[in-house]
């Protein structure tokens, strides 16, 4: 329980009549990569933006570092519609949005990356650094924070340097490549100085050649960061080689969870996603 | 590469800073040689008034890209605030004639009146922001245009009178003729946005525009940054008011229509949503010509045949259908969503000039081939 | 008796304004469920359509300029988006708000020009305008027949929505544009449509409207068009049943206002509950709550 970093229990998250996740529970443990893989709309992506705050979930409670910083339950609408389990366990309302989320040190990544268009680089990342700011709105706009401003600036430089982001860092950000933007929208979550991240496909789009450098550049963040990460990605063999563990959704509920060679043996995780191994 | 561009950087402030100087200076030469009732003068003092209101909508809209028209609404409290405050105590009897000479009887200093009339209208927009800045944007626009209707009927009504003196004029406070106060004002004002904007708060702004939900995401509250750049945006609109009632002499609730804030919006568009030189470079160029400029136009003597197409009105139709064509086919303004910088347009000027250039790369090429 | 004698009058013009309200908030409500745009120019429209019937019966007779008002002023509303708003359709949603508050400062102006600036009268079409006694109240024949040709050419209305292709169209245009352009509907065409059905709408009820308050000026529009936007987001945005309720409610109430003497507020009602319902239920009494995906 103590190394317990992330952990979700009994996560229900339903639109209306849809259930996009179905009673979801997981943890991560500090330091592990563990990966939350299952086919389009298993409820990946949904089951993230309960951790990371950008929805409700309707049911359930979500853990970091031991504190419980989401939980619901549902509300009078809900409760007529409500096809999941767990009825009456949880009893209070903790809906923080996602800034202070963010602020107790959970980032993330988006499936469509989501940088900030009119910025360059250096800037994207710099304005993730905005939430660490001691300085209110009179002392930054009168300059009394210029102390703050320099050391902040500093680390942004480390931070480029240390992804090899330093020789764009005036490009504006939409003019990368698609590889770089990708790694750019990981600087920028590793800007906020998380112990949790939540990487959403980073590998989308990638082919074989980039997908294997990202493979190297996730396990290198990660001693280098000090980082627990949280991927969700469709890429088996990044999956596979990187995880500690792995959690199998599908139709929103859990299917499987276990080590990278168990999940590979799994008859259900197979019918449902894998798929069978040519001959 | 970095100390390359922050040198350039300097340079520009440096030259833009000069050019202020020599546009004050030019101004003060002006007022002696001119009679008071130049039309120059009339065009320089409104231009420094919208200039300022635009550029206070541009931070809201442009750089914080919250599409709120309630400019009007926060000019009207800036505007009254400032005449309410400081009509001489003498004066009320007459200004608040049916109303016993209202209920306040002092008066303060012209430099706290202006500054209260920024924080009035902060004020307003903080309670009114509360509700509202969380909707889309084509809500927050009604819901903020129909907050400053809400607020131009409040202050018509008889009820409050001994405040806001009703639907009656406000006049008799003290104004000032000269140019120069206005631009002082306007530039003490427009400085302290550009130094917000460059600061980490205008990034944070900047981020919330181009996708709130990343900005959410790494740590940005909405709802606080959001109301931040409201009640600022509103502070100085506030001011722009009470510069507007000084040059009008007296004011009157009804004038504060929705109207006003579309020539504001109009404004910011025309020079460049998210530039903030645009928008001071438009305002002039929109007062000079709806007062000014083009005035040829309404003039019936134009006419060469018996069909009168030249008369009063048809100057304010050339200039919506300018506009029109500038919202329809030079979307991104003049100055698009940069600022205006003496080295580009010096770089852009070099561009009409390619003889100058051919020069230029002849003699490095000798100069490196002598190498 | 005699209560029914004051305040009658003030509630037939209530829904008569309401079902002039109405008839121009169908179209707020028609474009605004398929395109996401909020017509600003459209309230002008309503008060061009006024300006042409007046200059029309100048040079032809009733019978004929009324039909003559109501074509230019579908013209004008399809050529409006045409001109102003179809080449932005892919532009970001600001741009296209402001191009119909350029349209609107537009026709403003180009009204002022014309008039000169004069409040020019709507003429007297005989039999509507004539005066008429209810229950002891006097008022216009036209009050009381402007709520039953709403209510008649709102049924139509829907009629065509739920039982012929064009409105089924329209239908799947507001609910999907993408998909509906995919699956071959003909969205032009089928915008254009909207923007003629809300023009013919605003031209009638401006007919109506003239007819009872017979004075145009170049404003004239800006309010009755803030109004029905309102009442267009009390029914729920996109909902034709909903904009006409909310359009009689503002006309009902804004009229028993007046009559209660606090005539300074009548306009101030609509933003209030315009307020109100942005705070407490944003998507209307018929609307839908869409949830954006992240």
């Amino acid at each position: 329980m103590s190394t317990n970093v992330l952990m979700m229990k009994d996560v229900t998250m339903q639109f209306g009549g849809v259930v996009a996740v179905d009673n979801l529970s997981l943890e991560v443990n500090k330091g592990e990569i563990v990966s939350l893989i299952g086919p389009n709309g298993a409820g990946k992506t949904t089951a993230f933006n309960v951790v990371t705050g950008v929805y409700a979930p309707t049911n359930g409670a979500v853990y970091f570092n031991g504190n419980k910083i989401v939980e619901n339950y549902p509300s009078g609408k809900m409760k007529k519609n409500y096809a999941g389990k767990e009825n009456g366990k949880y009893t209070k309302r903790i809906e923080p949005t996602p800034d202070k989320i963010t602020a107790l040190g959970v980032a993330r990544t988006f499936q469509n990356i989501r940088l900030w268009k009119s910025q360059d680089v250096f800037t994207n990342v710099l304005i993730a650094k905005h939430l660490r700011r001691t300085s209110n709105v009179f002392t930054a706009t009168f300059r009394l924070n210029r102390a703050e401003e320099n050391r902040q600036r500093k680390e942004v430089e480390e931070l480029l340097k240390m992804l090899d982001l330093w020789e764009v860092r005036n490009e504006l950000c939409t003019s990368l490549p698609y590889g770089l933007q990708r790694r750019l929208e990981i600087a920028r979550a590793l800007a906020t100085e998380p112990t949790l991240l939540l990487l959403d496909e980073p590998a989308a789009g990638m082919n074989p050649q980039e997908t294997a450098e990202l493979t190297a550049f996730i396990e290198k963040i990660r001693t280098d960061f000090n980082l627990t990460i949280l991927m969700i990605e469709h890429h088996m063999d990044l999956v596979m080689d990187i995880s500690d563990r792995i959690y199998v959704l599908n139709f929103g509920a859990l299917i499987a969870s276990g080590t990278p060679g168990e999940i590979q043996n799994n008859p259900e995780v197979i019918a449902a996603y894998l798929g069978e191994k040519e001959e | 590469m970095n100390t390359a561009i922050n040198s350039k950087k300097h340079k520009d402030y440096i030259i833009g800073f000069g050019l202020l100087i020599l546009l004050l200076g030019t101004i003060t030469v002006l007022e002696q040689i001119l009679p008071r009732t130049s039309m120059i003068f009339t065009v320089l003092k409104k231009g420094a008034i919208y200039a300022l209101v635009a550029v206070s909508m541009n931070l809201l809209n442009g750089f914080t890209g919250l599409f709120s028209l309630g400019q009007a609404g926060f000019m009207l409290l800036g505007a009254y605030t400032y005449a309410i405050f400081t009509i001489p105590v003498a004066a009320r009897p007459q200004v608040y004639q049916y109303f016993d000479g209202g209920i306040i009887q002092f008066t303060i200093p012209v430099a706290a009146a202006l500054i209260l009339s920024g924080l009035v209208a902060a004020f307003f927009a903080y309670l009114i922001g509360l509700p509202v800045l969380h909707l889309k944007s084509d809500y927050l626009a009604i819901a903020t245009l129909g907050f400053a209707e809400i607020l131009r009927a409040i202050f018509q009504w008889d009820k409050i009178g001994v405040i806001t003196n009703g639907s009656n004029l406000l006049k008799k406070y003290p104004v000032f003729k000269s140019c120069l106060f206005y631009f002082a004002v306007a530039i003490i004002c427009i400085t302290l946005i550009v130094l917000l904007i460059n600061s980490t708060y205008g990034r944070a702004f900047k981020a919330i525009r181009d996708d709130e939900v990343a900005a959410e995401a790494m740590g940005i509250n909405l709802a606080k940054h959001k109301q931040l750049s409201f009640v600022i945006s509103s502070f100085f609109a506030g001011i722009s008011g009470a510069l507007l009632a000084i040059f009008q002499t007296t004011i009157q609730a009804k004038q504060f229509t929705s109207a006003m804030t579309y020539e504001i919006l109009l404004i910011v568009v025309i020079g460049g949503i998210g530039s903030i030189t645009g928008s001071c470079i438009s305002s002039f160029l929109f007062i000079a010509c709806s007062e000014w400029l083009l005035r040829f136009l309404d003039d019936a003597k134009l006419n060469f045949s018996s069909v009168q197409i030249f008369r009063p009105g048809f100057r304010k139709v050339v200039f919506a259908i300018v506009i029109m064509a500038i919202v329809l086919f030079y979307q991104k303004g003049i100055m698009g969503d940069k600022e205006f910088s003496f080295s580009r347009f010096t770089q852009s000027v070099k561009k009409l000039f390619p003889g100058f250039k051919k020069a230029k790369v002849i003699k490095s090429k000798s100069e490196g081939a002598a190498e | 008796m005699e209560f029914l004698q004051t305040n009658l009058p003030y509630f037939l013009a209530g829904i008569s304004t309401g079902g002039q309200y109405a008839l121009i908030a169908i179209g707020y409500t028609m474009v605004y469920g398929i395109l996401r745009l909020i017509n600003f120019a459209h309230g002008d429209v309503f008060m061009a359509a006024g300006l042409i019937m007046i200059y029309s019966y100048t040079i032809m007779p009733l019978w004929i300029s009324i039909p003559f008002t109501i074509i230019l002023t579908v013209l004008l509303g399809f050529s409006i988006e045409r001109v102003a708003y179809k080449p932005l359709r892919t532009a970001p949603r600001m741009s296209i708000m402001i191009s119909a508050i350029g349209m609107s400062y537009l026709l403003q102006n180009f009204a002022l020009y014309i008039t000169g600036g004069l409040t020019k009268f709507f003429p007297s079409i005989p039999w509507i305008s004539d005066s008429i006694t209810i229950f002891g109240a006097v008022t216009k024949r036209v009050t009381v027949i402007t709520p039953f040709l709403t209510i008649f050419l709102v049924i139509s209305l829907v009629y065509l929505i739920k039982h012929t292709k064009i409105g089924m169209a329209m239908r799947a245009v507001s609910k999907d544009f993408e998909t509906s352009e995919l699956m071959g509907i003909k969205v032009d065409t089928v915008i254009s449509s909207t923007f003629i059905i809300g023009s013919f709408l605003a031209a009638v009820g401006s007919l109506l409207f003239f007819s009872n308050y017979s004075g145009v000026t170049p404003t004239v529009g800006a309010m009755p068009g803030l109004k029905a936007f309102v009442a267009a987001v009390f029914g729920g945005i996109g909902s034709i049943p909903g904009a006409v309720i909310g359009a009689f409610l503002i006309g009902i109430c804004e009229n028993i206002i007046k009559g209660l003497g606090w005539t300074t507020f009548s306009d101030a009602f609509t933003f209030v509950l315009l307020i109100a319902v942005l705070m407490f239920m944003p998507t209307g009494i018929f609307g839908e709550k869409q949830t954006d995906k992240v």
